[in-house]
């Protein structure tokens, strides 16, 4: 589904990626890790097509297709999905209206015709439950005035809306108290099919708890390092980065 | 348009309406400029009685004692008033035989803006069909109006047939000396609008409908008057979303509302004169005067999207003569490429418990200009005043500029008044975050801008609101990216 070889990104001159080497089949379930500041949000970034960064890669795929060639908002109708670690606010639009455009443009690209109004509130009804989240919310302007939690909800709610063959998520656990992670982990869990695949970016093996992953990868500096089973990921939580960074320094 | 049954034919005519002249003046024509004689011309061609004569020389024997104002934020290239033929025979606007014949562009814009493809007919001057619906609606317009005692008519035909009404109000709250502009409309008006709602009569449809109906245009020089008497209620809208040309280059229009004891006036603008080309080319100078006389109790809404015209200067005001009157100002204004706006408005108290509300969104693209520009005076008579206003502005790009020149005159300290600013741009984060959901920059740019300015286009009536927002987008097209 997605395939990354030997990506390197860089922004004012500065290389953070530095030949990433990263592949994700459908059905599966990846966990990256790693310490701050070894790059993982701006893996999250460039497979999402922000335009800030200066992009070499012998691939870097989407089903088969080349994201290099795709504007930001062809990737996310194609299905790709990122869940940000700092949702941003946009005052005056509504969430239900800000989604209704998200929904009906992906099916517009697919050929498919917009959904009715009623379907629309029915099917907003249906996917606030994936991660308890009050219909009402959809009232609201996005993410304006939410707490921490309630953003990190609403980057789930709107993964369950727009359906993605790929979700990225950024530190969606991060800032979230114990029952919120549950909410939100579990949703995340619920939306999980052989058919799709996520990537969860996360500093805490609690997450992992929920969301199993299939495999795990250790970023540093730019590079995947190490790759293992969910078992690293205990590990990691155990022992910290320092056994894998003494081994790996150049 | 007092007959009920309007055929086929007045039905053009009036749509033809927006040059303010009949058809058996067709083959006049004066020169350009600007003297007692035309002006004597332009009374006599109207019939109008000699007191309107009277007024129209005082205000032009007046006008040539003024310099034109320099006070704005706005770069006027020099008008020489000499070079304007005041008094035109209309052109006949071509008739298309289908909307095939619609320029392409603009019939775009209509699409865009989601105007129904009937209307886009009558707006774009194709002869329309005999069953078609608006012409059955106007006719139910004007009689549910004439049941009600309601007076809506060209502001030429009030001159002539309730000319106490007219000459009672009609300079009553912008006089003719008040500005440049002022004294040369009074002098010069084309025509324009009589709005007369008697005493506690509800006017039963937004006048807005009926302008779509009639898509009558303004003038150069257009002179709208409303009397809103005691107890009544009128909503009433000027102006279209759709796109609008026209060959004057210099518009001077000026709005006098009066509201009376416990009357209630609303009213909107949607303005979307050519703003010029890309390179700030051409486009429409707009200089209005706008303003409203509230008495005890009175409550006057003005809602104005402004997103036409090179160059607009426009303070539509109130003036809270009345104990317990109230004034609102809700405006959007966009300026792109090389547009100048300079507007906001006047609250004026001078009653006891007055209240006046100013809510303002200036939007800046391109390299443009936009200024609003507010006085908030309390009078030392007007005991527990109270003033809210919120300016904000939104910028797009780093080449346009947004000015706030708010003023405060309080002569009463029992009064209570608030300010709020700010200023934002869009940033790079939340276009990514709408890309990222699958939302095109163009559509990103316009959602952002639709919401900043929601409480604002959440004032106009319903179905303008919709194409406001619209209005907006595709204004700001290719602004971004």
């Amino acid at each position: 589904m997605l395939k990354i070889k030997n990506l390197h990104a860089s922004v004012d001159g500065k290389e953070i990626l530095r030949g990433i080497d990263f592949e994700v089949k459908a059905g599966e379930v990846h966990a990256i890790m790693g310490p701050n500041g070894s790059g993982k949000s701006t893996l999250a970034s460039v497979i999402a097509g922000h335009s800030k960064f200066e992009i070499e890669a012998d691939e870097l795929s989407f089903d088969g297709e080349d994201l290099r060639t795709m504007s930001i908002e062809e990737r996310a109708r194609k299905g790709l999905f990122l869940g940000f670690q700092y949702p941003v606010e946009i005052p005056g639009v509504t969430m239900a209206n800000f989604m209704k455009i998200a929904v009906n443009e992906q099916r517009k690209s697919r050929g498919e015709e917009p959904l009715t109004a009623a379907e629309f509130l029915k099917m907003m009804r249906e996917k606030a439950k994936v991660v308890e989240l009050d219909a009402k919310m959809t009232a609201r302007a996005v993410n304006e005035g939410f707490s921490g939690g309630e953003k990190k909800k609403n980057e789930i709610f709107q993964m369950a809306m727009l359906d993605p063959k790929l979700a990225i998520l950024d530190e969606t656990d991060s800032g979230l108290d114990i029952d919120a992670l549950r909410i939100v982990a579990t949703g995340v869990t619920k939306l999980h099919t052989p058919q799709n695949a996520t990537v969860v970016i996360t500093h805490y093996q609690r997450l992992l708890d929920y969301i199993v992953p299939d495999f795990v990868h250790v970023l540093y500096k730019g590079k995947i390092i190490y790759s293992g089973d969910k078992s690293l990921a205990l590990k990691l939580e155990k022992e910290g980065y320092d056994w894998l960074i003494n081994d790996y320094k150049e | 348009m007092k007959e009920q049954n309007i055929d086929i034919k007045t039905t053009i005519e009036e749509s033809d309406y927006k040059y303010g002249f009949t058809s058996d003046i067709d083959t006049e024509f004066i020169p350009k400029g600007l003297n007692e004689g035309v002006i004597r011309l332009i009374s006599a061609k109207k019939e109008e009685p000699e007191w309107m004569l009277e007024l129209r020389l005082k205000a032009y024997r007046h006008w040539l004692t003024l310099k034109h104002p320099t006070w704005g934020h706005l770069d006027i290239p020099e008008i020489d008033f000499n070079d304007i033929i005041y008094f035109a025979a209309p052109k006949k606007k071509k008739q298309l035989a289908s909307m095939d014949e619609v320029d392409p562009e603009l019939k775009a814009t209509f699409d865009k803006l989601g105007i129904p493809l009937e209307e886009q007919k009558v707006l774009a001057g194709v002869a329309v069909d005999a069953v078609l619906d608006s012409v059955s609606v106007k006719t139910t317009f004007q009689k549910e109006l004439a049941e009600r005692g309601i007076i809506f008519c060209p502001i030429s035909e009030a001159i002539r047939e309730y000319p106490e009404l007219v000459q009672k109000y009609l300079g009553s709250v912008v006089p003719y000396a008040d500005n440049f502009y002022a004294a040369l409309n009074t002098a010069v008006f084309s025509d324009g609008s009589f709005c007369y709602i008697p005493k506690g009569v509800r006017c039963p449809v937004e006048l807005s409908t009926y302008f779509r109906i009639n898509a009558q245009g303004t003038g150069q020089f257009e002179r709208t008057l409303i009397v809103a008497d005691e107890g009544s209620y009128v909503s009433y809208l000027e102006g279209c979303t759709a796109p609008q040309r026209d060959e004057n280059q210099l518009h001077a229009a000026v709005v006098e509302i009066v509201v009376e004891r416990d009357a209630e006036v609303k009213y909107s603008t949607v303005q979307n004169w050519y703003p010029g080309d890309k390179e700030g080319k051409g486009g429409i100078y707009n200089f209005v005067t706008k303003r409203g006389l509230c008495k005890e109790n009175a409550h006057l809404f003005w809602t104005q999207v402004e997103t036409g015209s090179a160059i607009t200067w426009k303070y539509p005001s109130c003036v809270l003569m009345g104990d317990n009157s109230v004034g609102e100002f809700y405006s959007v204004a966009m300026t792109n490429n090389f547009q100048q706006a300079d507007t906001g408005t006047k609250m004026i108290h001078i009653g006891r418990n007055t209240r006046s509300r100013i809510v303002s969104k200036g939007i800046s693209a391109g390299q443009s200009q936009n200024a609003y520009r507010g006085l908030v005076k309390v009078m030392p008579k007007a005991e527990n005043a109270r003033n809210y206003s919120q300016c904000d502005s939104l910028l797009i790009g780093d080449r346009c500029g947004a000015h706030t020149f708010p003023t405060v005159d309080c002569r009463n300290s029992s009064a209570q008044l608030e300010h709020e600013a700010t200023t934002s741009k869009i940033s790079e984060e939340q276009l990514f975050y709408c890309n990222q959901r699958g939302l095109s920059t163009e559509d990103a740019v316009g959602l952002i801008v639709g919401g900043y300015a929601r409480e604002v286009l959440a004032k106009l009536p319903m179905e303008f609101a919709v194409e406001a927002q619209k209005l907006l987008s595709i204004s700001l097209e290719g602004s971004v990216g």
